[in-house]
């Protein structure tokens, strides 16, 4: 291990731990464990099955019916929702935390609201918003809009409202106006905190995804699960888990390098 | 990363002619804060006078009010008493041609040395190429050339105060409110700095109040020293106890004895305004 340094000594051990977990799976389902919460391992496709199913869902070729190689059509019709939802809650909970942070009249009045909101989950959004928007694109997108907005605006707000007053003090000794303050330095100082807050929303996004697409939608890769759940198929489900996964492990990938990218050396993300 | 890179790199061409935009002026001056006993003087009738280009240290125990009095002057308080001017106006709020250095630097991490320094000459609408001309140049007077790229950071506390103070300097301050800027720093470093601020001072012709716990430092860079007394905590407002000049002449020597001398004359009134108050 030390002949390869210690990063390659650590992918070892969590990509052997992946292999245990696999091999587990293999064992369980051949075996019929049957686990905790009275799980019965007998029902799960074998790795080897949802692999080959995986593989037919983004290519085709070995099964060649109507779920062969949709795996694009759908996974870029979550990612747009995604996208979206998560583009309009940062646009509109940034600001919205910066202002709470930094104007003590603004946060008077939008935290007892914002208190309020909070705390009703998503799924209990659904119903509602099946009755007021209907079924569709829209309405997923608003809920997760709803569901990334809060973790966006709390985390903007503290990082505000932790950003040390001596930064103010120093950029209003040199000269810096009032109204200056906001952008120059407020937003820079909060920044690592702001980012914080993305990523959790972000990753809220695709959790909401499969909830808002399970009414009404016929491309998405919740719909796709769901039709799955209907046609009692385990292993399109367990495919479509695995996308889904890889496809919010590697969007926060894309956000954080994204961002560093856009950063470059600025100590402005944390470290992760 | 030595602080060896504190020996001088350039020396200051005086940009500043010595004029009156340099006086301090504190003419019975008081702040009282409200508390949920009632108010409470924080500090109270303190008159001082600073010539343009003086260089006046404030010293006293904790809790004597010498900083609130220097962030009065910075413009981040306002006193509830009495007449505080610089330069013949009178301060309503923080402003450019007083600079500050705090204890904690106060830099932006997320700038590089050369752009913190540039920062205020930017803020004052200097045009890009003159005030990176003028952030190489205050960077080079505090030798940190080498680390003009990097961030904060990366920097040893010295050097980041050198950054501040380059910072400051920059922006060409009337007067230079310094509130125990080598306060976090190792004896050595610490000693070095005080080196610094005396070449500086004496190039740049900036007035400066600086407040320190060290009786040493005020003595080696101080033409005068006011001794501070009382305190909220005392019972008995702050206030200016005595007002010590410090007449010693040619090159400071922090061991010979007259320098001693001034240094236990000091301590004692120090001292003396703990007990008393």
């Amino acid at each position: 291990m030390s002949r390869w340094g210690p990063a390659a000594g650590r992918f070892a051990l969590g990509a052997g731990f992946i292999a245990f977990i696999l091999l587990m799976w293999d064992l369980g389902v051949r075996g019929e464990w049957v686990l905790l919460f009275d799980i019965k391992m007998g029902f799960l496709p074998p790795p080897v099955d949802v692999a080959k199913l995986l593989w037919d869902f983004a290519f085709g070729g070995v099964y060649d019916d109507a779920f062969s190689g949709s795996l694009w059509g759908h996974l870029g019709a979550s990612s747009l929702r995604v996208l979206a939802g998560f583009g309009l809650a940062a646009a509109l909970a940034i600001p919205l935390g910066v202002l709470m942070g930094r104007f003590p009249l603004v946060l008077a009045t939008l935290d007892p609201a914002v208190n309020l909101f909070r705390p009703i989950p998503a799924t209990a959004w659904v119903p509602l918003v099946l009755l007021i928007i209907g079924f569709g694109s829209q309405a997923t997108i608003f809920l997760i809009t709803i569901s990334a907005f809060f973790p966006i605006l709390l985390n903007t707000l503290s990082a505000t409202r932790e950003v040390s007053p001596r930064l103010v003090e120093a950029a209003l000794m040199l000269g810096t106006r009032p109204v200056g303050v906001l952008l120059k330095v407020v937003v820079p100082a909060a920044t690592p905190g702001i980012v914080s807050g993305l990523r959790i929303g972000l990753g809220l996004a695709w959790v909401i995804l499969v909830l808002g697409e399970s009414n009404g939608i016929d491309t998405g890769l919740g719909s796709m699960i769901m039709l799955a759940r209907e046609q009692v198929r385990t292993d399109r489900i367990v495919v479509g888990m695995i996308v889904i996964g890889v496809a919010g492990y590697l969007s926060d990938r894309l956000l954080v390098l994204g961002l560093k990218g856009a950063f470059g050396r600025r100590p402005l993300v944390r470290a992760s | 990363m030595t602080e060896k890179t504190a020996t001088p790199g350039a020396t200051v061409r005086p940009h500043r002619v010595v004029d009156e935009s340099g006086r301090v002026l504190l003419q019975g001056v008081g702040k009282q804060y409200a508390t949920r006993r009632g108010p409470v003087d924080a500090v109270a009738d303190v008159d001082l006078e600073v010539a343009p280009g003086e260089f006046v240290a404030v010293v006293g125990a904790s809790g004597c009010g010498k900083s609130t009095l220097l962030r009065i002057l910075a413009g981040f308080e306002r006193h509830t008493a009495g007449v505080v001017e610089v330069g013949g106006r009178p301060v309503r709020r923080p402003g450019p041609e007083r600079g500050v250095v705090f204890q904690d630097y106060g830099l932006f991490p997320w700038l590089t040395v050369a752009e913190n320094v540039r920062y205020g000459p930017r803020q004052r609408r200097m045009s890009r190429t003159a005030a990176k001309r003028r952030a190489a140049e205050y960077i080079e007077i505090v030798g940190l050339t080498r680390f003009a790229d990097r961030y904060p950071g990366e920097l040893s506390g010295g050097m980041q105060q050198r950054v501040a103070i380059a910072r400051v300097l920059a922006n060409d301050p009337a007067v230079l409110l310094m509130d125990e800027p080598f306060g976090a720093l190792d004896a050595l470093t610490r000693t070095s700095m005080q080196h610094e601020l005396r070449r500086l001072h004496v190039e740049t012709g900036a007035t400066v109040l600086l407040v320190t716990h060290s009786i040493e430092e005020a003595v080696y860079l101080a033409d005068r020293v006011v001794v501070m007394a009382g305190g909220a905590s005392h019972g008995v407002p702050g206030h200016v106890k005595e007002v010590v000049p410090v007449t010693l002449v040619g090159e400071r020597d922090v061991n010979a004895p007259d320098f001693n001398a001034v240094e236990r004359q000091i301590a004692a009134l120090v001292h003396a305004g703990v007990g008393a108050g």
